[in-house]
């Protein structure tokens, strides 16, 4: 599991609220177009205009604690927006579990920040957890999940509803 | 063996003699819920029974009452969910709450369980000594299966000692959890379980520990858990549909961390926007004279009757500052009919107070007193994010109760204990 795209970077403490803002989770209810909901809303109070921006595949690099907050189902628009993988410092548990479970890779990986500047391209190794910054050669080291465990097994599935009951 | 709580709890699910941070199980689950995501994805899966419906709780407390029809509408697939697949423990608006709130109160969890709910604050049923994490797009394959992956958490304990202020002093346990918040950071818990001990721990009501369990979801905490003790067994006393199964932790566990939290002399706390971390002594904001608008109590953090109570006793015989709206949300209807036979909301209606329904009330932002362009509240909600309670250029401060009413006397932020 291997991507390449365009950098996308955002701070500290992107919560929630800031990806998926309470109107995106009513009209995701009642309408159920995640895209259209996710480039409308998607990050709308702290960055206008970016969600419109996203092309499919690019990256998004965080800091620490990203995707903070409730259980709402953010990692649907970050994935209805086209982002491939998410790296960063730290992530916050509900979305690291959301995303795998619906099969959008999401890697920890200290110093990823520093690492890169918006806008230049990134390789990323889901199964090695090796981040390369194509534009400047710097390689830097992720968290990589071990092969044989559940949330690897599930991504590489593509997502919980392909699994069969555990053991 | 050197186990932590999260440990037992997780290897007993498990079916294991032992488990050790980093190493991934598949659990048994003791209870689920019916949430905010789950009727649509009910709607796109193939689930076609639950595996044990007596344990899947539903209520709608997000939109209670509906205020659109889109809402009347999920609403109405919340109760087609529960008579399609026999789920009997469903809670009507007029018997609803919080879930939170009113699940406990009517046999969801007993000491010793592994509980996963859609909703971050399920963190709050660690303080019945239950391990217990939000969790949204498993939600179909729990309700299926019983089960789910987990990765061991590591374990960091907070030791809480000294005098307990309480209630009487208008200080609880929501302050002690902004001051972690505002000392330790967001992210001192992330992925771990973290265990809260301490003489003090046992001075503190059910709703103090509620409290700081459910704000274990903005430390980042996979589980926040309690001790049991004679408060625990007294509060579930009647209510368990399971017998309790206390767990303490091997007295050679071992802890990532252990931090104190002395009590003597701590103040309130009040969290500045927009994030809960920015948390700091009341003494700090009130020379600022921050003027608010709306005030706020209610929430799964403090909409329970000690919180009530409190805020009660510095309304008497007071009224809310002209320029500001007061609005109490209990928790649930149980709150809600305690508070109505003490007389309670007599004094909030005398202060010229605005007692609501029970539910999540405006703490999401989901409706019903929501904040417009350039506002201040203060609020005893969980989370104070930019944007969550309406417009994006609001303002919302978080502090306990009685921090709340003495704010909405003077209008402006104010230590209670002026009032005292």
């Amino acid at each position: 599991m291997i991507f390449e795209g365009k950098v996308w970077k955002f701070g500290d403490n992107i919560n929630t609220d800031l990806i998926m803002p309470v109107k995106a989770v009513q009209m995701y209810k009642s309408q159920n177009n995640p895209q259209e909901i996710a480039s409308q809303f998607c990050m709308s109070t702290n960055r206008p205009g970016w969600a419109q921006q996203v092309q499919e595949g690019d990256i998004i690099i965080a800091g620490t604690n990203w995707g903070c907050g409730s259980s709402r189902p953010v990692s649907r628009m970050i994935k209805a927006l086209g982002i491939s993988v998410i790296v960063a410092e730290s992530i916050a548990r509900l979305f690291f579990r959301n995303s795998i479970n619906i099969g959008l890779p999401a890697l920890t990986c200290v110093g990823i920040v520093a690492a890169f500047d918006e806008g230049e391209i990134a390789r990323v190794n889901i199964e090695t957890g090796e981040v390369h910054n194509l534009s400047t050669g710097i390689a830097i080291q992720g968290e990589a999940l071990p092969a044989d465990s559940p949330p690897m097994q599930i991504l590489k599935a593509g997502g919980l509803s392909h699994i069969k009951l555990g053991t | 063996m050197s186990m932590t709580i999260a440990e037992k709890i997780l290897a007993d699910h498990s079916g294991k003699k032992e488990v050790r941070p980093g190493e991934y199980v598949w659990a048994r689950i003791d209870g689920t819920a019916i949430g905010l995501s789950t009727p649509s994805q009910l709607a796109k899966s193939n689930v076609d029974k639950f595996w044990d419906p007596d344990r899947v709780y539903a209520v709608e407390d997000h939109y209670a009452l509906p205020p659109t029809s889109d809402a009347a509408n999920f609403s109405v697939s919340v109760r087609q969910i529960v008579k399609k697949y026999g789920v009997k423990n469903f809670f009507e608006y007029g018997r609803h709450g919080i879930a939170h709130e009113i699940y406990p109160q009517n046999g969801y969890v007993s000491p010793g369980d592994l509980i996963a709910s859609v909703d971050s604050h399920t963190t709050s049923y660690g303080c019945f000594n239950v391990a217990a994490c939000g969790i949204n797009e498993e939600a179909p394959y729990v309700l299926a299966n019983g089960q789910l992956w987990f990765r061991v958490p590591s374990t960091i304990k907070f030791v809480i000692t000294g005098e307990y202020p309480g209630p009487d002093k208008f200080i609880v346990g929501m302050d002690i959890m902004l001051r972690i918040l505002g000392e330790y950071g967001s992210t001192v818990g992330l992925y771990r379980s973290v265990e809260f001990h301490g003489p003090a721990v046992h001075e503190m009501s059910m709703a103090s520990r509620f409290s700081i369990a459910n704000l274990g979801a903005e430390i980042g905490a996979k589980f926040a858990i309690f001790p049991c003790d004679e408060k625990t067994l007294a509060f579930l006393d009647g209510k368990m549909k399971r017998p309790p199964n206390p767990v303490s932790p091997d007295p050679d566990a071992h802890y990532e961390a252990i931090h104190h939290i002395d009590l003597t002399h701590m103040p309130p706390y009040v969290a500045c926007p927009h994030d809960p971390s920015n948390s700091v002594p009341v003494s700090d904001v009130e020379p600022k004279h921050v003027k608010i608008d709306q005030a706020f109590i209610g929430s799964c953090t403090s909409g329970r009757k000690e919180d009530f109570e409190m805020a009660a006793r510095i309304l008497q015989g007071r009224k809310v500052h002209n320029d500001v709206r007061l609005i109490a949300t209990p928790a649930s209807q149980l709150v809600w009919r305690e508070c109505l036979r003490e007389g309670i909301w007599e004094t909030f209606a005398d202060a010229g107070a605005l007692v609501t329904h029970s539910g999540c009330g405006l703490c999401g932002g989901w409706h019903m007193g929501l904040l417009g362009d350039g506002e201040v509240s203060i609020s005893t909600t969980p989370r104070n994010f930019q944007g969550r309670q309406g417009s994006p250029t609001a303002s919302i401060y978080l502090a306990n109760a009685a921090t709340v009413a003495a704010s909405a006397i003077e209008g402006y932020i104010t230590d209670p204990r002026e009032f005292l």
